[in-house]
C-alpha cells in the first residue's frame, strides 16, 4: 500500500491550484508530480560502519506546454501558493525560451486514467527495518569473508530506496504510485605486498525491487554459498595465469550479458538519443530511425523485448512520468531492429499512435525524459538448454561471469568489458582460471556471433541502480534479463598488456 | 520557507548528541538544453537539503530531509541520534571542529534566475540561425549553492557556490560524421564569451573537410587542456591515503609493509609519496582560493569515505601540491587517518592544476608536431586495472591529423587504454595552463586548469566507428 504519510500531503490541492494556474495562463498542457523519495547508503569497511546515510526529498514539478514549447519548474514546498508560483515560472521559462524552439512539443494521444494505484510487489519495506539489524547482518556476512585466508580487506556497500509519486495532468489522468529498490554488494580484497599488487572479487547478487526479504534468507538469492565460494574463488584468480589475447569463442554468463545488453542494446534502441536528443552528452546511436525494420542486429536467435512490467524489474513501474500505462514490446525480433522505447512526443515523432510509456524523472526537480525500459534478451523458447551445455560445445574458449568494468563509445559502436571471474574452456569443459581479460567488440557484430543462447532454466535478471542520462545527469535503475549465450571469435585483450606492462 | 539560520539553530537545540553537525544547502539553478539547432529541456529548481551529523562518543548518524518546517527538522535530529546509536563506533572519529562564526551566517540564500542566460539565449539564437550547413548541441547551467554549517562547537559558516558550464557540439549537417566540441566553465556568465566556442566549434568543423582513416595504434598525442583535465581528475581521485596504505591502490608501493608510516626509514611508508612521477617541472594541486575556480576554504561533507570524514567539517582547507616538480607530495587522510597512519590532513581535491609547463598553446604544440594526432575530449572513460591504474575510455568529437605543424583532416575515433601514472612518465612537453572544461567528469567536477600535453606513443587500442 501507498504511505499514509504520503497520501495526506495535500496532493489534490496542489495540484489543483497548478493545473488551474496553467490553464488561466493559456498553456496547452499542464502536469503536476508530487514526489518523496527516501534513500538509505550504508558502507563497511573491514566489517565496521564507514558509513551510514539516510536522506529523504520532496518536492512538486510542474510541467507545462506554452505554444508548442516545454517549461518546467520545481519547489520543494508542497502548498497551493508554491504550485501557483511554481506554474508561473514554468510558464516564464516556455515563453522565454520559446524563441530558441524550432520544433512543436506535441504528445501522443493516450486514454486517460484516473485516479489510479499502484504499488511493485514486495514483502518487508526495507526502510521498516532498523538500521542496527542491517548492520549486524552486514557486518556479519563481512566477518564470514575476513576470516577466510587470504582475504585482507572487505568492503560493503547497502543501497535501499523507496519513491513514492503522485502524478496529475490537464487531461485528467492522475496516478499514486510506490515502489522499493536495494543493492547489497560485498568485495573481498587481497593484496600481495611483495608485488605491490592486489586482487579484489564482489558478489554478483544483482539490485532488484524487492524489499529487505532480498537479504533475508537465501531465497532469492544463495547468499550463504556466494560468501563461502568467495575466497577460494579469489585466491584462485590471484594465481591464474594471465589470459594470451586473440580470439576466444565466449560462454557468457547472464551475470555479466546484463550490462552488455544494457550499453550496447539498451542505450542503442532509445530514440532520443537515435534522433540526436543526447548527441552532446550521453551520445546517440547506431541504430538510426532509418534502419527500422531492416538493421541486422544479431543472429536469427537475438530476440529482445523492453518491457516496464517485469515483475522486480528496477524499471518495472504502472505508470510512466507521462501518464500512460507500461508494456512489453519487441525491440529486436529474428535479429532485425523492430522497435524503440518512447515517450509520449518521441512516441508521435516516430508516427506511432501509442508510448512505449519510458517517460522518467528520478526527482521531483527534473524534467522528465525518455529513459530505459527493462531490455531483457529471450531465452531459447524451445530447447533450455544448460549453461554447461553451451559451454560443452566450445573448444578454446572462456566463460565470463559476473560484471566489473564496462565502456562503450558515444554511438554504441565499440566496447569493451570486463568481468568477475574468466574460466578458461578447454575442448568443452572448464579448465581453471584466467586473469586480465577484457572483451572488445563492435555491437552488431558481437550480436552477429551469438550462436545460441541458454534456455529459461539460465535466464536471470541483472540490472543497475545508476544508469546516466541527460543534463542535468538524471540516475535511474533499471534491469535486463537473459539467458546464458554462446558468441564465437570475439577479441580478447590482456589488460596488462594493454598498460604496458 | 523556514529562515536558514532558524532552522540550524533549532536543530541544535533539538540535539541530546555529544555532538552535533547540522549542513544546510539552498540550490537556486537554472538550465537549458539543444539538440538539433533547437531547445530541447529547461528546468527552474529550488530545492534544499539539510542534513544532521550526530555523534555520541565514537559513533556517528547522518540522516538528511528537507528542511521545510520545525517538526521535520527536530524528527531529522532525532533519527540521526538513533543512527548514531545503531552504528558502532567510527575508524574516522575526531572532536569536531570549533569556530568560527562567518559575520554574513544570516544572509539568505543566494538565487539565480532564467534572465542570467539572456545574453547566451540572444547569442545562441544567432549560432542557430547562421548554422546553415550545421546542427548544433549542447547545455547551459548556472547553479547557486548556499551552505550553512553550524555545530554544537560554535562553528558558524556559510558559503556561496557558484557554478556555471556551456558546452557547445556541432555536427556538419547530413550524416553527422563530423562532430566537434568546446565547452567553458564559468562562475556567472559574465566571462562567457560564447562567440569565441562557437568560432572553436567551427574551425573545428573546417578541419574535416578531409578525412583520414587510421588504424589502432602508438600515435604521438597532443592531448588538449580538457583531455588532460579528465585523465589527472581519475588520478587524483585514486590518491587516497588509507588504501596505499594498505597496499591496495596504484599508490601503494611494492615491498610495503602493514606497519609502514611516513617517517620510518622507508621513505613515503609504504606508498609512493616522494616517488617521481616525471622528470618535467609539473605540479598538480587543489587550491580553494584558485582564481576564478575558487571553492569552499573550509570542509562540508555528509558522507565519510577512506579520505574524508563528516567528523572533520569546518576544517580549514588549504592549498595541496599532490605531485609537486614531478615528484608525488601528498595523499588524502581525515583526521583521524593521519593520526592513526602518521599523514597529514589533506581533504580531496575541489578543484584541480596541472601547472609547470611552457608558455605554448595548444595550437603552438600542433605547430611543432611533425606527424601526429591532436584530441579534442575524453569519453566513458573506466578503470580496468586497478593496479596500474589502467583506464580506458573513447576519443570523442574531432581527433585530427598533424602533418608538418599543420592539421590536414579529420581521424576516425579510437578506444585508448592508458594510464595517467604512466602517462606521465611519458609525457615529453606540457604547455600553458589554462582554465578547461572537462568532458567526462564536468557533472561531478567542474574546476580545472590544464595545459596542453604531447605524449609521443598513445595507446590507441581500437577504432571506433563512432562520431
Amino acid at each position: 500500500m501507498i504511505d499514509p504519510e504520503f497520501l495526506a500531503l495535500p496532493l489534490r490541492q496542489v495540484a489543483d491550484a497548478a493545473l488551474g494556474r496553467a490553464r488561466e495562463l493559456g498553456a496547452e498542457h499542464a502536469d503536476v508530480r508530487i514526489e518523496r523519495t527516501t534513500q538509505q547508503l550504508i558502507r563497511l569497511r573491514d566489517g565496521t560502519v564507514a558509513m551510514a546515510q539516510d536522506s529523504s526529498s520532496v518536492g512538486l514539478a510542474v510541467r507545462v506546454i506554452v505554444e508548442g514549447t516545454w517549461g518546467f519548474a520545481s519547489h520543494l514546498e508542497l502548498t497551493p501558493q508554491s504550485a501557483v508560483a511554481t506554474t508561473e515560472r514554468a510558464i516564464e521559462v516556455a515563453r522565454t525560451l520559446r524563441p530558441l524552439n524550432a520544433e512543436r512539443v506535441e504528445l501522443a494521444a493516450e486514454p486517460v486514467h484516473a485516479d489510479a494505484v499502484w504499488v511493485g510487489d514486495h514483502e518487508i519495506d526495507p526502510f521498516t527495518v532498523p538500521l542496527g539489524e542491517k548492520v549486524t547482518l552486514l557486518s556479519e556476512w563481512s566477518s564470514r569473508l575476513l576470516a577466510a585466508d587470504g582475504v585482507e580487506h572487505t568492503d560493503v556497500t547497502f543501497r535501499a530506496a523507496k519513491e513514492t509519486k503522485f502524478y496529475a495532468d490537464s487531461a485528467g489522468t492522475s496516478t499514486t504510485q510506490q515502489r522499493v529498490r536495494m543493492h547489497p554488494a560485498l568485495t573481498a580484497v587481497t593484496v600481495d605486498r611483495a608485488s605491490g599488487s592486489f586482487e579484489s572479487m564482489r558478489t554478483c547478487a544483482p539490485p532488484t525491487a524487492r524489499g529487505w526479504e532480498y537479504l533475508a534468507g537465501n531465497t532469492h538469492w544463495d547468499w550463504d554459498t556466494e560468501l563461502a565460494r568467495i575466497p577460494e574463488w579469489l585466491a584462485e584468480k590471484v594465481k591464474a595465469p594471465s589470459v594470451q589475447a586473440g580470439r576466444y569463442d565466449l560462454v557468457i554468463d547472464p551475470t555479466n550479458l546484463w550490462l552488455t545488453i544494457h550499453e550496447s542494446v539498451g542505450h542503442a534502441t532509445e530514440y532520443d538519443r537515435a534522433i540526436g536528443y543526447e548527441a552532446a552528452y550521453a551520445g546517440s546511436s547506431f541504430a538510426t530511425p532509418d534502419k527500422l525494420g531492416t538493421l541486422r542486429y544479431g543472429s536469427p536467435i537475438m530476440h529482445v523485448t523492453g518491457d516496464r512490467t517485469q515483475a522486480h524489474g528496477l524499471a518495472t513501474v504502472g505508470y510512466d512520468d507521462d501518464g500512460v500505462a507500461t508494456s512489453q514490446w519487441d525491440l529486436v525480433a529474428g535479429g532485425t531492429l523492430v522497435g524503440y522505447q518512447t515517450d509520449r512526443v518521441f512516441a508521435r515523432r516516430l508516427g506511432l499512435e501509442r508510448s512505449a510509456a519510458c517517460a522518467y524523472a528520478d526527482s521531483p526537480h527534473h524534467m522528465p525524459i525518455q529513459r530505459m525500459a527493462n531490455v531483457s534478451l529471450q531465452p531459447d523458447p524451445d530447447t533450455d538448454t544448460a549453461t554447461a551445455e553451451l559451454i560443452s560445445g566450445v573448444q578454446r574458449g572462456i566463460y565470463i561471469v559476473g560484471d566489473r568494468s564496462w565502456s562503450i563509445d558515444m554511438q554504441r559502436y565499440n566496447f569493451q568489458f570486463t568481468g568477475q571471474r574468466f574460466y578458461r574452456i578447454e575442448s568443452g569443459v572448464l579448465a581453471g582460471q584466467l586473469r586480465d581479460v577484457a572483451y572488445q567488440a563492435t555491437t552488431t557484430d558481437f550480436w552477429g556471433a551469438m550462436e545460441a543462447v541458454g534456455g529459461p532454466s539460465t535466464w536471470s535478471l541483472g540490472g543497475a541502480l545508476n544508469c546516466g542520462k541527460a543534463q542535468p545527469g538524471q540516475v535511474a535503475a533499471v534491469s535486463h534479463g537473459c539467458p546464458s549465450a554462446l558468441f564465437r571469435g570475439i577479441t580478447v585483450l590482456n589488460s596488462r598488456e594493454e598498460a604496458g606492462q | 520557507m523556514i529562515r536558514p539560520d532558524e532552522l540550524t539553530t533549532t536543530a541544535l537545540a533539538a540535539s541530546k548528541a555529544d555532538g552535533c553537525i547540522v549542513v544546510l544547502t539552498d540550490t537556486s539553478e537554472v538550465n537549458l538544453r539543444w539538440a538539433n539547432s533547437t531547445m530541447t529541456t529547461n528546468e527552474h529548481t529550488t530545492t534544499r537539503s539539510f542534513a544532521v551529523i550526530s555523534v555520541f562518543g565514537a559513533s556517528v548518524g547522518v540522516v538528511s530531509g528537507n528542511g521545510v518546517d520545525l517538526d521535520e527538522v527536530r524528527s531529522v535530529v532525532a533519527a540521526s541520534e538513533d543512527a548514531a546509536r545503531q552504528s558502532g563506533p567510527s575508524r574516522d572519529a575526531a572532536p569536531l571542529i570549533d569556530g568560527p562564526a562567518d559575520d554574513d551566517y544570516d544572509a539568505p540564500a543566494a538565487a539565480t534566475e532564467i534572465g542570467v542566460f539572456a545574453r547566451l539565449t540572444d547569442e545562441l539564437a544567432a549560432a542557430f540561425r547562421a548554422s546553415s550547413n550545421e546542427l548544433l548541441y549542447g547545455f547551459a547551467e548556472h547553479r547557486l549553492e548556499t551552505t550553512w554549517l553550524a555545530s554544537s562547537t560554535g562553528l558558524r559558516r556559510r558559503w556561496v557556490q557558484p557554478t556555471g558550464t556551456v558546452e557547445l557540439n556541432g555536427k556538419v549537417a547530413g550524416d553527422l560524421t563530423r562532430s566537434a566540441w568546446a565547452g567553458s566553465y564559468t562562475a556567472d556568465f559574465t566571462d562567457l564569451d560564447f562567440t569565441a566556442l562557437a568560432a572553436e566549434v567551427r574551425r573545428r568543423l573546417s578541419w574535416s573537410g578531409r578525412q583520414v582513416e587510421l588504424p589502432a595504434g602508438r600515435y604521438e598525442t597532443i592531448l588538449p587542456p580538457s583531455a588532460a583535465a579528465d585523465l589527472m581528475l581519475y588520478m587524483a581521485e585514486s590518491m587516497d591515503g588509507r588504501p596505499a596504505h594498505e597496499g591496495r591502490s596504484p599508490f601503494a608501493a611494492p615491498g610495503a609493509q602493514p606497519s609502514d608510516k611516513p617517517g620510518s626509514e622507508r621513505p613515503g611508508g609504504g606508498t609512493r609519496l616522494g616517488e617521481r612521477f616525471t622528470d618535467l617541472p609539473l605540479t598538480l594541486s587543489s587550491d580553494p582560493a584558485a582564481p576564478s575556480l575558487q571553492t569552499a576554504p573550509f570542509l562540508v561533507t555528509t558522507a565519510s569515505g577512506d579520505s574524508v570524514s563528516v567528523f572533520d567539517n569546518g576544517a580549514p582547507i588549504h592549498r595541496v601540491d599532490w605531485l609537486r616538480d614531478g615528484t608525488v607530495n601528498a595523499l588524502a587522510y581525515s583526521r583521524a587517518a593521519a593520526d592513526e597512519l602518521g599523514g597529514q590532513f589533506t581533504p580531496p581535491p575541489e578543484n584541480l592544476l596541472l601547472t609547470g609547463g611552457s608558455s605554448a598553446s595548444t595550437d603552438d604544440l600542433v605547430a611543432s608536431t611533425e606527424r601526429g594526432l591532436l584530441l579534442t575530449c575524453l569519453w566513458y572513460i573506466r578503470e580496468v586495472d586497478p593496479v596500474s591504474l589502467l583506464l580506458t575510455g573513447l576519443t570523442r568529437d574531432g581527433v585530427y591529423l598533424i602533418e608538418g605543424g599543420e592539421v590536414v583532416g579529420q581521424v576516425n575515433n579510437f578506444r585508448f587504454n592508458e594510464s595517467p601514472i604512466d602517462l606521465l612518465r611519458r609525457v615529453t612537453e606540457v604547455g600553458a595552463t589554462e582554465r578547461t572544461l572537462c568532458r567526462e567528469w564536468k557533472d561531478w567536477f567542474s574546476r580545472t586548469a590544464m595545459p596542453p600535453i604531447r605524449v609521443p606513443d598513445f595507446n590507441m587500442s581500437s577504432v571506433s566507428p563512432a562520431s
